[in-house]
């Protein structure tokens, strides 16, 4: 039995956030219905990135929405409140990420929920939390990554703040919610307490930070201060980085610098023999570095360091990894497919049950695909 | 905030052991606490956990690295010699009584000590256990250090971040570790919950080479499905190596601001840009975003950060200033969150660190109590657990 067979889940999010936090769900065997307007639907289907469109949805909301049951509602007309009514009765999970107060107006805030459901547990992403200046902020990534403090750590010293290049708030928050409701939900299954469950892009940013953060807080508010080349982490030593060599990259982690001039014959490390050296001296020691290991390829340097223990390690780009064989093993890409024989590859869950990693064949839905199975109405 | 009970957590009641080092196995046992569970770690004698000595900036607080406390807040200790029969006799009779366990061993290592998955099911059937590896349990990388920079160097997540004539540029914060412990509580809450039904346990693994190809889940699957074309990092300001200008951090002349999504020849009328402004086709604003981004960078360098706020927001254009931690605390919105607990141990002086990021509405947020000094509750754990009646095995 998959972990969350029996559960249903009603998805009313947009976007990343949200979506992604039923994605999980769905892949530990839940049964998610989202929830659109009628014609638009999720925003996200018509958010293209790299002009790729897949049967009429981006490439965005197929990888965010597979395995999930679409049905189509105008929150707004009366004549749709008895169909979500009887929807929210048969849920055990309701999510939503509108700015703070649409929910009320849409009559589908918690208390609202609650009093139709009160086993309901109830998950809500905000931008920023629903008290303070912010409030009315629009919730959206890059934003929320600027305002957190997070752009300090990343990228070198004479850059600019460098945003992580990816949508990390709307992934950790919807991560850090499913969380919250996985926990509520074997609550009520124990107790039939419902819970409303809510958490922030910003709370999820700080949550990622806390261990710099709280560093930070507890040492005279010194903050932190990115390395000038090949940053890779503000709060660590040299030679934490990724390096040029002359045929690709090559990444180490944690060594003694004696030690690892030593192994690489570059002899300028040997300096270094005082540890808080590798901090306070760590931009100069990444430069010998850097000059030193741009001269040979980075199999050579692989060839020296890998048996030593050294933790080191090639710099792959996709086309690389996915013809690894360690790639294969790992068994994380999936072909999901629409009732209309159209097909995509997509990834698979990232944790693996009583040994097996789930895949579900299904892709994401067409708008409303779902609405005569579910709704019992004409499409 | 309201100061809540951790009875009524979703969690109460439940015992964990967190048997793991460092960041992502230990995380993931911090939010089950975080949850209400009552959380143990294991640890080996005289050393402990490897990050109780590892510091940031060298900051410790009464003997452990800050770091450590704000990872291991809300924990007990036991020191256990797993190496030693009877260490690992107690260890098993620990196992046994509790409701999930949580490993970050190389594959294997548990096994040969007899605390595996099929030997702790056949002593206790109800266990959730979960195990943290760095890429899976088979294939040639089994070896390889599950460290959170070489990850995400083989990960492909480097390409990612960082203007376009940099070297691939790690994330540089420990995203895969942050990742994959939030993977592992996920898979140990769902198979909990299977539990309340079935009453049987599970097995949960979670490898950081699997989460942090989940982190890019999205744009892996457009490059699947695209002919396999590899990310673009814009030349500047690159924010999203997907998304099309004006979508980055710009320089003011005194501070930044970040631009999301948004028109670009909107965005030109309103800085005062005619070359900007004059961008109509939406097609160009990722084909030729570098030039974009250069033309609007050139103009808002002339200006205050809030001289362009005050233009750009009440337009409705997503954009906002660039705080550092420091601008962040002083904020408004940042007391609103009420975000940070003081976990000092009774002796020290303060320790502030962050809560849990996980509200439940309505029923308060209970304080966390301070990490343990290294087995601080081993005296007390082995008489509430018999640990030490090695007549009968339990």
């Amino acid at each position: 039995m998959k972990p969350l067979e029996g559960i249903t889940v009603l998805d009313l999010g947009q976007f990343l956030s949200a979506p992604s936090a039923t994605l999980r769900l769905a892949d530990l065997g839940a049964r998610v219905i989202k929830v659109e307007r009628p014609e638009i639907g999720d925003i996200c289907r018509t958010l293209y990135i790299s002009d790729c469109v897949l049967d009429g949805d981006s490439s965005l909301f197929h990888a965010i929405n597979r395995n999930k049951d679409a049905v189509t509602l105008d929150l707004k007309d009366a004549g749709s409140r008895p169909a979500l009514e009887r929807l929210i009765r048969a849920a055990d999970v309701m999510v939503v990420n509108y700015r703070p107060g649409v929910a009320k107006r849409l009559a589908v805030d918690y208390e609202t929920v609650a009093g139709i459901n009160p086993s309901i547990v109830y998950g809500e992403i905000t931008g920023y939390g629903t008290e303070g200046p912010w409030v009315g902020k629009p919730g959206q990534d890059l934003l929320a990554q600027a305002l957190s403090g997070i752009c300090w750590l990343n990228g070198n010293a004479d850059q600019p703040p460098t945003p992580l290049g990816l949508s990390v708030a709307d992934l950790f928050s919807g991560q850090i919610l499913v969380q919250g409701i996985l926990a509520g939900v074997l609550r009520a299954k124990l107790s039939g307490k419902g819970a409303h469950v809510r958490t922030s892009l910003l709370e999820a940013l700080l949550d990622v930070q806390f261990e710099a953060f709280t560093t930070y807080l507890n040492n005279n508010r010194k903050l932190p201060q990115r390395s000038k080349i090949n940053n890779a982490n503000a709060y660590i030593d040299a030679p934490y980085g990724i390096y040029p060599t002359l045929d690709g990259y090559l990444a180490i982690a944690m060594i003694p610098v004696p030690s690892l001039g030593r192994l690489i014959g570059c002899d300028a490390l040997g300096a270094f023999s005082d540890p808080t050296s590798w901090y306070s001296r760590r931009d100069e020691i990444k430069r010998i570095l850097a000059d030193f290991l741009v001269k040979q390829a980075t199999g050579h340097w692989l060839s020296i360091l890998e048996p030593a223990d050294v933790w080191c390690a090639d710099v792959l780009t996709w086309d690389m990894l996915m013809q690894t064989k360690a790639f294969a093993e790992l068994d994380m890409v999936q072909r999901v497919s629409r009732p209309n024989g159209f097909s995509l590859e997509t990834t698979s869950i990232p944790i693996q049950i009583d040994g097996e990693r789930y895949k579900f064949p299904r892709a994401a839905p067409a708008i409303g695909q779902d609405n005569q199975a579910v709704l019992g109405k004409v499409s | 905030m309201m100061e809540g009970t951790r009875d009524t957590l979703p969690l109460a009641g439940l015992i964990v052991l967190d048997f793991c080092q460092y960041l992502a196995g230990p995380s993931a046992a911090m939010r089950l606490a975080d949850l209400g569970a009552r959380v143990i770690k294991v640890e080996r004698p005289g050393k402990g956990d490897g990050s109780r000595s590892l510091a940031l900036e060298g900051l410790f607080s009464d003997g452990d690295s800050v770091n450590f406390h704000a990872i291991n807040r809300n924990k007990e200790s036991i020191a256990l010699n797993t190496k030693e029969p009877k260490g690992l006799a107690m260890a098993r009779r620990l196992v046994a009584q509790a409701d999930v366990l949580i490993e970050a061993f190389r594959p294997g290592v548990m096994d040969k000590l007899g605390l595996g998955y099929e030997a702790i099911k056949e002593i206790n059937p109800r266990i959730v256990y979960a195990s943290v590896s760095g890429y899976g349990r088979t294939g040639p990388w089994v070896g390889k250090p599950g460290q959170d920079l070489l990850v995400q160097s083989l990960s492909g997540l480097a390409w990612l971040n960082g203007d376009a004539d940099q070297p691939p540029m790690p994330f540089a914060l420990s995203l895969a570790d942050s990742y994959t412990g939030v993977h592992v509580a996920e898979g140990i809450l769902a198979c909990l919950i299977r539990r309340v039904t079935t009453g049987e346990g599970g097995r949960v693994e979670v490898s950081l080479l699997s989460s942090i190809l989940d982190m890019q889940f999205e744009v892996i699957t457009t490059y699947l499905n695209d002919g396999h074309r590899l990310p673009q990092r814009s030349a500047l300001h690159n924010a999203h190596a997907y998304l099309a200008a004006p979508y980055g951090i710009y320089p003011t002349l005194n501070g930044y601001i970040a631009l999301a999504m948004s028109p670009v020849s909107r965005v030109g009328e309103l800085i005062g840009s005619a070359v900007v402004a004059g961008r109509t086709n939406p097609d160009e604003w990722f084909t030729d975003r570098d030039k974009i981004k250069q033309d609007i960078a050139v103009v808002l360098e002339k200006e205050t950060s809030e001289h362009w706020l005050s233009i750009l927001e009440p337009a409705g254009i997503w954009c906002s200033d660039v705080y550092t931690w420091e601008q962040l605390t002083e904020s408004a919105a940042f007391k609103a969150l009420d975000f940070l607990q003081d976990v000092a141990r009774d002796d020290s002086a303060r320790l502030i660190t962050t809560r849990s990021p996980i509200n439940f509405v309505g029923e308060g947020i209970p304080a966390s109590k301070p990490a343990p000094r290294l087995g601080e509750n081993t005296e007390a754990i082995i008489r509430e657990f018999d640990l030490d009646n090695l007549g009968e095995q339990r």
